[in-house]
């Protein structure tokens, strides 16, 4: 029996670690699927990551390694090139690796930390032929920056999450040529930082209602056509454009990784497809906790790292049976134009960070936290949009007595 | 190179007629223009066993059809191929449907399809819960079956060639002539000969059949398109759901798949060009709306990919099986159900050379059982780490989505008929061909390719030709500068 396990060796799964550790919890074990620790930091070159935990701007795989170097520290032990297969509701996980083959650990506590995939082009059902060429671009990202090879060389991409804008100045920096960033909204869904700094500042243009109506191409991408949507999102006819190219990048959204947790019978949540959970990051299994991106898809490994060290804590006091905060139960909801809030329960009194995001690019308007009514906490906001994650504290003093919080946004 | 038969055309008719002529005694070629086998309407249709209730009475396609549904579940079980026998359901919804239901029962008794029934709504809900609440009756066929039209030409042709046969991809055939022995086939730089050619070139077999003259019938294809649903949908309807056949055209079908997927599809549109095989968005509404008719609540969102196949279609209604000449017989036209036909189409091939006087023997050491292509992901958690003490690689997952080991893949790489493309490896062990699509292990099979097969990475193709993934190192300008 382990005291805890974590799945994924990311940025989650060793912030989880860490501040288990520090609560306590020396028998823990961390698996992790590839060869090393550090998860999809270690292909995000590029600068950034850091800014808000360490004050300093560093690169993904620097960011990375600050938590594992304390991993290796401290001395928590954790298994490379080991992929868990199975998590039964019991908290028994199976897993494979080369040197052991397939075995099973039973844990007190677990911790999930397995992080997001990218939409394929295959959920997009995109026109066309099906030619080399159309790759996510996390896997051009692979292929530059670890393997050391380019995709293609005159690129489209579709979508404007954060991966690919990032993709965008890093193919550009490389050679190729990126045409344009066609994006199905009327907004981006990326950082404005990164709109700025891997658009702008390479003059790539970014063509918000656009999508791709037609891949071209036998055996290699030969072009793609691009056309406008209108507000319903579908194409517009007239506005066709074709664009020659020989690769086609999508960014097009991500999904938390959660056969697992399904498998475990764990309840999910719709919005996020992650896992419903309390303050504590604890899912509807007793003592297992979900944090990261495979609870919900952040934008900055920061916030990862502190929602992760949250599981971290609340998993070391679940093993040690220790006294948590005066015990209440309270849903937390959202109108809509608030998508989701995490938590989504709130379960102990104390001072609470919800987490959320909205549907919209709204302006000048009031982020509102109702209780049975009555309003306990607003807030004025200049601008907020689909891609910036929110967070809103609600302070202890006012859960008294409450059954449910209803975030809501008012405009003026 | 001197063989008693070529075969042109690795598709599943081609494979199958390669494993008989082989069990036959045969030294058999088999030619394909593409760089795998299963190419063209193999590797993209409906992967149905039909009962054999559609096709005529009378016609070659239900004396086939009903033949090679009833010899399906023995080939699979020597091919080591996955057979499912789900059974299926044509569902009607008023009176009109349920006149067509009762003809197809009749024609499908006198075809010798066994245990037809058509059944009432109560019934139909019984077995199928998420059946439309509008249907009102159904033909249910226990008979029909599902299989991955793929894998079973992968093993035929891989059995066929455990016993002897010679596999040529990249051979595209543009001339045969007739020599004293027989034919000279040849792709422009090679030649081959044959006493015996057997045309199973799909959509271009009268292109192939004109090459001796032979101009009586002509191919024609038609696009059928289908999405695929993850597995999370794939338990959605236990059996094949067929809306019932009306003057618009057959509808659109729901099946789930002998891997645990959903299948939507096909559209059918007539075409010309025999290369065209593009999806379109009329195509996509169509599943999208119509699909909805037979089955509740299909989770479109749960969409994994979308593809298209050309079905070959010939001029005449019925398959076009014939033999212009001593020793060159045509299998073409083979639509629907070809896949279920191919195993009854290759005994019909013996047949027609065996009145010919070709005098065909079984060959007595011919072994008919090939080691099944998924075997290792069946075993149980013990016989896995047999196999994993032995070869750690079978340790290590590539494909999580689908759980495909290294040593699988290694394994499929170094397996006749050997995997030269991403997408050859695959269709022989699923990898990439999970909710990801091959997002996270893509990078790594290229590896794997480019060290086994011994090419660099940059001629590691998608799909042959010129569908090179990537296009080379970078800072490779710098470097060269």
């Amino acid at each position: 029996m382990t005291d805890l396990v974590i799945i994924g060796g990311g940025p989650a799964g060793m912030s989880a670690a860490v501040a288990a550790y520090e609560k306590g919890i020396k028998d823990i074990l961390i698996l992790e699927r590839d060869d090393e620790l550090g998860g999809i930091l270690n292909q995000c070159i590029h600068n950034g990551f850091g800014l808000h935990r360490f004050k300093e701007e560093l690169t993904g795989p620097e960011y990375a390694g600050r938590y594992a170097d304390k991993v290796k520290e401290l001395g928590i032990p954790y298994k490379l090139g080991t992929m868990v297969l199975d998590i039964t509701p019991d908290k028994v996980i199976t897993a494979t690796n080369r040197e052991e083959g397939i075995f099973t650990i039973e844990a007190k506590a677990v911790i999930l930390a397995m992080g997001c995939r990218e939409r394929s082009k295959g959920a997009l059902n995109i026109p066309g032929s099906r030619p080399a060429g159309i790759y996510s671009a996390g896997t051009a990202q692979k292929l530059v920056n670890i393997k050391g090879f380019m995709p293609g060389k005159e690129v489209v991409i579709l979508g404007s999450g954060d991966i690919g804008l990032i993709m965008a100045r890093r193919m550009t920096l490389e050679g190729a040529k990126v045409h344009a960033v066609c994006e199905l909204m009327p907004y981006s869904g990326g950082l404005a930082r990164n709109i700025e700094q891997c658009l702008n500042d390479f003059d790539i243009p970014l063509l918000l209602s656009h999508t791709v109506v037609k891949v071209h191409g036998k055996d290699r991408v030969e072009g793609v056509t691009i056309a406008k949507v209108d507000e319903r999102r579908r194409p517009v006819e007239g506005t066709e454009q074709f664009i020659k190219c020989d690769t086609l990048l999508l960014s097009v959204g991500l999904i938390p990784e959660n056969e697992l947790t399904q498998n475990a019978g764990i309840n999910l949540n719709r919005i996020t497809s992650g896992a419903v959970v309390d303050q504590d990051r604890q899912t509807d299994i007793e003592g297992v906790f979900a944090c990261g991106n495979v609870l919900h898809v952040h934008d900055l490994v920061d916030f990862v790292s502190e929602e992760a060290a949250i599981a971290g804590e609340s998993a070391a006091r679940y093993i040690l049976g220790s006294a948590s905060e005066e015990a209440t139960d309270i849903e937390v909801t959202t109108d809509g134009k608030i998508r989701y809030s995490v938590p989504q329960r709130i379960t102990a009194k104390k001072d609470i960070k919800l987490y959320f995001r909205v549907a919209d690019v709204y302006r000048n308007i009031t982020i509102k936290a109702e209780a049975d009514g009555k309003v306990i906490l607003s807030r004025k906001k200049a601008k907020v949009a689909p891609g910036e994650m929110e967070t809103i504290v609600i302070k202890k003093d006012v859960l008294q007595d409450i059954r449910q919080i209803n975030l809501s946004i008012g405009e003026e | 190179m001197f063989y008693d038969a070529v075969v042109i055309g690795a598709g599943v008719v081609g494979a199958m007629t390669a494993r008989e002529l082989t069990r036959c005694g045969l030294k058999v070629c088999i030619l394909e223009k593409e760089n795998d086998v299963a190419m063209g309407a193999t590797k993209a249709n409906s992967a149905i066993i039909h009962a054999g209730f559609d096709a005529e009475e009378g016609t070659l396609k239900a004396k086939l059809n009903v033949e090679g549904s009833k010899m399906m579940p023995a080939v699979a079980a020597e091919l080591g191929v996955k057979y499912i026998n789900n059974g299926s359901l044509v569902v009607g919804f008023n009176d009109e449907d349920k006149k067509t239901i009762e003809q197809l029962y009749t024609r499908g008794n006198s075809n010798g399809v066994e245990g037809l029934r058509v059944i009432g709504a109560p019934e139909l809900r019984e077995l199928e819960p998420n059946i439309s609440p509008d249907a009102t009756c159904a033909l249910h066929a226990p008979t029909g079956a599902i299989i991955c039209p793929y894998e079973l030409t992968v093993s035929a042709i891989g059995n066929a060639m455990d016993n002897g046969a010679e596999l040529k991809v990249n051979f595209e055939v543009i001339q045969i002539k007739v020599s004293e022995d027989g034919y000279e086939v040849s792709d422009g730089t090679e030649t081959i000969e044959t006493k015996i050619v057997v045309n199973a070139a799909g959509v271009y077999s009268d292109k192939i059949s004109t090459m001796l003259g032979d101009t009586s019938f002509k191919v024609h294809p038609r696009r059928g398109e289908y999405i695929l649903l993850d597995k999370t949908a794939g338990s959605l309807v236990k059996h094949t759901i067929f809306r019932t056949p009306t003057k618009m055209g057959k509808g659109i079908l729901v099946s789930p798949t002998v891997d645990g997927n959903l299948l939507l599809g096909p559209t059918s549109v007539d075409m010309e060009d025999k290369d065209d095989k593009d999806t379109t968005q009329a195509g996509f509404d169509k599943i999208i709306s119509q699909c909805g008719e037979t089955v509740c609540s299909v989770p479109l969102n749960k969409a994994i990919t979308s593809f298209c196949g050309l079905r070959s279609v010939g001029d005449t209604g019925d398959f076009i099986i014939t033999s212009p000449r001593h020793g060159f017989i045509n299998l073409a036209g083979i639509e629907s159900p070809g896949l279920s036909a191919s195993p009854a189409i290759a005994k019909y091939v013996s047949e027609i050379l065996n009145a010919q006087g070709f005098n065909l023997k079984e060959k007595e050491d011919f072994n008919p059982i090939r080691e099944k292509m998924h075997s290792f992901r069946e075993m149980s958690a013990a016989e896995k780490n047999e196999i994993i003490k032995k070869d750690s690689s079978y340790g290590r997952i590539i494909c999580r989505c689908e759980g495909v080991t290294e040593g699988e893949i290694l394994n499929a790489i170094r397996t006749n008929p050997k995997p030269r493309d991403l997408d050859g490896v695959k269709r022989r062990t699923r990898a990439q061909m999970g909710r990801c699509q091959g997002g996270f292990c893509m990078p790594y099979i290229i590896e794997l390719l480019s060290k086994e097969l011994g090419i660099p990475m940059e001629q590691i193709t998608k799909s042959g030709r010129k569908s090179a993934v990537i296009t080379g190192r970078t800072k490779e300008d710098y470097i060269n500068d």
